[in-house]
């Protein structure tokens, strides 16, 4: 118990170091929601050596924490959209044969994206917002997939 | 396969959007919070300064394109989204749930409007 505590306050506390990193590197793209998605490396991760339970757990206070140091109430509410619908699509698609870690992640990264946008619409009042939905699932692609190698790597060093 | 596919999808939309937004667009709408703040000409110089609550935003329109010049939004996004001319193109600033639309206009925006709605 109290190890499982340490391990998910330890990932926690390294993902919000990646936020950190994402608030203040700055990214070269006129379109609001592309990003890296460092912290997600934490969660991709953890999906392979937590419960369920525990990796919803790291992503929902990380998000919470990382938009209060951070962020503002409005990028709170996209990164939950976010976060949520791409912990459920991650967590499906890990039990789906012939998923690697890295088409996880980037199925994560995707929904992730499409989660936000979809609040974005939903705050803006305006459908137009979904003028950005081609080039928020290519980045979702390229970073989901970033994400998800350097997960893997990660997992094989943890599983020696 | 999925990254391709999911690759495809996206380009495949992209270019649909460019196939309806072929052209140039002759006028920019300006809808703050889901409401029609206006619409004015691509093509008459013009300075519109939307004061919220939230913020300011300065929209310059000049010489057949739209930008925002100026933003205190925090993430500074709708500044740095550039110029837009293409029929259809957007330009978003989500913290003061503001977008700027440039439409056909004239006989094209007309055409989306339905004659009549039956409840």
């Amino acid at each position: 118990m109290g190890k499982k505590v340490a391990t998910c306050a330890v990932l926690v506390a390294l993902a919000m170091i990646f936020s950190y990193i994402e608030a203040i590197l700055p990214i070269p793209f006129g379109v609001p929601g592309v990003k890296l998605g460092l912290a997600n490396l934490v969660v991709v991760t953890g999906f392979y050596i937590l419960r369920p339970g525990e990796v919803f757990l790291v992503s929902a206070v990380r998000i919470l924490l990382s938009s209060l140091l951070f962020g503002n109430a409005l990028s709170l509410l996209y990164s939950l959209a976010g976060g949520i619908l791409s912990f459920f699509v991650m967590l499906g698609l890990k039990h789906v044969k012939g998923f690697s870690v890295a088409g996880v992640s980037l199925a994560g990264g995707v929904a992730h994206n499409i989660g936000q946008i979809a609040v974005a619409a939903w705050v803006v009042k305006n459908t137009a917002v979904l003028y950005y939905l081609p080039a928020l699932t290519a980045a979702g692609v390229a970073a989901g997939l970033l994400m998800g190698i350097l997960a893997s790597r990660v997992l094989a060093v943890l599983r020696r | 396969m999925l990254a391709a596919g999911l690759l495809l999808a996206a380009f495949l939309l992209f270019l649909v959007m460019r196939l309806r937004g072929q052209g140039d667009g002759e006028q920019v709408r300006v809808t703050v919070d889901g409401k029609t703040y206006g619409t004015y000409s691509l093509f008459e110089e013009r300075k519109l300064c939307i004061r919220q609550e939230s913020g300011t935003n300065v929209i310059r329109i000049s010489g057949g394109t739209v930008w925002v010049e100026e933003a205190d939004c925090p993430d500074g996004y709708c500044v740095r989204q550039g110029k837009i001319h293409r029929k259809n193109g957007t330009i978003v600033c989500l913290p003061h749930k503001l977008v700027i639309e440039v439409t056909g206009g004239g006989d094209g925006g007309q055409e989306l409007q339905p004659d009549a709605v039956v409840h």
